[in-house]
């Protein structure tokens, strides 16, 4: 494969998803990829498990569905809408953005006067739907209603921008190796999890009830390529990631070798990835019941949690093609 | 009155006892079975089989203290159990031990303090309790380190319809877990009183692994901050607009469709109700939803004033509307097609 599917996965990161209201992204998912699995099933948080059987190992596969968002707490007599953060938010990212509700109402992040930016905190600011009065805000929102940064994904020949790249590429590479995939050996588990951004807490729940031998999660990393960067090795273009470590998990030494032999011996361009923060599913799938030794494959991403959030397309179309191949020989190590 | 019991007995977090052992009686005398884990919750059935099991829970621990030293003068050196203000600690009456030995906690007086003491509130290290020993020997006869320490603070009904005693944050909540397993509903229920959720949701997290249920209700006393000073956006709930229910906080987000049932029993039925705000505080719906393989939540809590202090408020009329409405709704639940 060497194109990326652009209608698909235009529609992907448009799909409405803040943590716990990923319900029209399972949708999505699941119309796309229900005629190419054996099973699918729905947990009790909303977890997407789609299963293609096989008689060798069980390999859980891992994106996340959610992405950061805001959720209203208050509406003012002006009708202006106070908002916590669901997940990693930065308000300096935030000041100025459009973000969008489930509903299609579009609003604006203002803030009150500061005398200084670094006053700029989240319970200082709020979202302006165009609203003029309480009563005419409660119309069209209500306290508990969630959105997220609006700005529709831009797709060209070399790149991906969007504000839920996180983690909806680790969804589409998901999506591709199933349609691609044609026979395997192993019994895959490909899990679209739910509120990864809150905590891991989806992926806690179905490595619980899937019960893997592997896990795998594809998520989204940082990248030391843009000027004056923090230093980290890893370039976006040069190739999908294998994780060695992050604050939610040391990858498994006989998985991590796996994968890396695997990338050697298909000619991958990889890069072997060094988080300093940050976490995966795979910080809650390696931890469940027993322990399962996990690994992450990233790709490396310019401005995560912001409006923009930027990947390659080879790095992507490498990751597809690189798990098609993986996910279709046994797991030995 | 029940809730007056609850609130007075002692139950700082590790220590529940007191507070396990009169919620069992109270059960075992209205016929309900009790078990106790290994790690000191209590588990209560309802005696009922329905298709639908529900799980109800409230934690029975409160905030205190424990001894942590003895000084040679006698005074006592202790710490925090649980999240606590030391600002609030000083001059307040306390109790220590199984023997309920009374104490008061003291700090340097006003007159010796220097002036830029005095624009500073006192750490807990600063502060020690005085049991009225004259030496480390005597005081050593009474009192041990790792004793705990409780508030003296009887419950009392005060002003209009207020109550006021410490502890209900969560008395309130193992007041109406007892209440609705008595009630005898037409649905299985599970009772779930956990320990230890002021040191991190641990009761919960054990007693989690040992129930399947299809719903678990978590109840609360909950924070208030209806105060002048707090601006109204940031405010988590306020007192006497009814019982609070939870959309979100730092240990779960709860599935709207879910809450959005739960607040249209109280609409059809004109039960006031509040969302809890915003998302500071956790509670065992952290645990209890995230464990095994997941089981959905929602948190309902009275609004209490000044919680994790010896002193909280709250409204009765928020706590009768908060059983009113978990009766009406557990009811709904009972005929089907609500989860």
């Amino acid at each position: 494969m060497n194109k990326l599917d652009v209608k698909t996965l235009n529609t992907l990161l448009s799909t409405f998803g803040p943590s716990g209201n990923e319900g029209a992204v399972r949708e999505f998912i699941k119309s796309e990829i229900e005629e190419h699995v054996d099973e699918v099933q729905i947990d009790a948080l909303g977890n997407l498990i789609a299963r293609k059987k096989g008689i060798g190992k069980k390999i859980m596969l891992a994106g996340h569905m959610d992405q950061i968002g805001l959720m209203v707490t208050y509406i003012d007599k002006e009708g202006f809408l106070r908002f916590t953060n669901i997940g990693g938010v930065s308000p300096t990212i935030s000041l100025s953005q459009r973000v969008v509700f489930e509903n299609g109402t579009i609003g604006v992040i203002g803030s009150e006067h500061l005398e200084s930016v670094k006053d700029l905190k989240l319970d200082k600011m709020y979202i302006d739907i165009g609203a003029s009065s309480k009563e005419e805000a409660e119309k069209i929102i209500s306290i508990g209603d969630v959105c997220g940064y609006h700005n529709p994904p831009i797709i060209d020949d070399l790149k991906v921008i969007s504000p839920s790249l996180d983690d909806r590429i680790g969804c589409y590479i998901m999506m591709e190796t199933i349609k691609n995939l044609k026979e395997s050996p192993n019994d895959l588990y490909f899990v679209f999890t739910v509120q990864e951004e809150l905590g891991l807490r989806g992926a806690r729940t179905s490595a619980y009830r899937v019960e893997p031998d592997i896990g795998i999660a594809y998520d989204v990393t940082m990248t030391g390529d843009t000027p004056k960067a923090r230093t980290m090795s890893l370039k976006m273009g040069e190739g999908f990631a294998i994780k060695a470590k992050d604050n939610s998990m040391i990858s498994h030494p006989g998985l991590k070798n796996h994968l890396v032999k695997e990338a050697k011996n298909q000619n991958a361009t990889y890069q072997i990835e060094v988080l300093e923060f940050g976490g995966t599913d795979s910080g809650a799938i390696h931890l469940s019941k027993e322990g399962v030794p996990s690994s992450v494959i990233s790709i490396p991403t310019r401005y995560i949690h912001s409006t923009c959030e930027m990947v390659s397309n080879k790095d992507v179309l490498g990751a597809i093609n690189y798990s098609t191949k993986l996910l279709t020989k046994e797991f030995d190590f | 009155m029940l809730l007056k019991n609850l609130c007075e007995l002692k139950g700082v977090a590790g220590n529940e006892k007191a507070v396990r052992d009169f919620i069992k009686k109270d059960l075992e005398t209205a016929g309900k079975n009790t078990t106790i884990d290994r790690l000191g919750n209590l588990i209560v059935t309802n005696g009922v089989n329905s298709d639908i099991h529900i799980g109800i829970t409230a934690h029975m621990d409160e905030v205190g203290l424990m001894v942590k030293g003895i000084d040679d003068s006698g005074l006592i050196r202790f710490t925090n159990v649980g999240g606590l203000d030391p600002r609030v600690l000083v001059s307040k009456v306390i109790e220590i031990g199984d023997e309920d030995i009374p104490g008061v906690i003291g700090a340097k007086p006003i007159h010796m303090q220097k002036s830029e003491e005095r624009k500073k509130a006192f750490t807990i290290d600063q502060l020690y309790i005085d049991i009225g020993t004259e030496s480390k020997e005597e005081t050593e006869k009474y009192v041990s380190p790792g004793d705990y320490i409780n508030f003296i603070s009887p419950f009392e009904p005060f002003g209009n319809h207020k109550v006021k005693a410490k502890a209900l944050d969560n008395r309130v909540g193992c007041f109406m877990v007892m209440e609705l397993i008595k009630m005898n509903l037409p649905i299985e229920i599970t009772g779930i009183f956990t320990v230890q959720e002021e040191l991190g949701l641990r009761g919960s997290q054990v007693a989690a692994n040992n129930l399947d249920a299809d719903l678990i209700l978590v109840l609360e006393g909950t924070t208030c901050g209806d105060l002048t000073e707090v601006e109204p956006h940031l405010q988590t709930t306020e007192l006497g607009k009814g019982p609070a229910i939870s959309l979100m906080d730092r240990t779960s987000i709860y599935q709207r469709s879910l809450v959005d049932k739960l607040t249209a029993v109280a609409d059809y039925h004109k039960i006031p109700w509040q969302y809890r705000r915003n998302s500071f505080g956790g509670n065992d719906a952290g645990r209890f939803q995230h464990s095994k393989g997941g089981t959905p939540c929602l948190s309902v809590a009275t609004p209490c004033r000044y919680i994790h202090s010896p002193v909280s408020v709250m409204d009765e009329r928020d706590f009768e509307g908060m059983k009113k409405l978990l009766t009406l709704f557990i009811e709904d639940l009972s005929k089907g097609g609500v989860l």
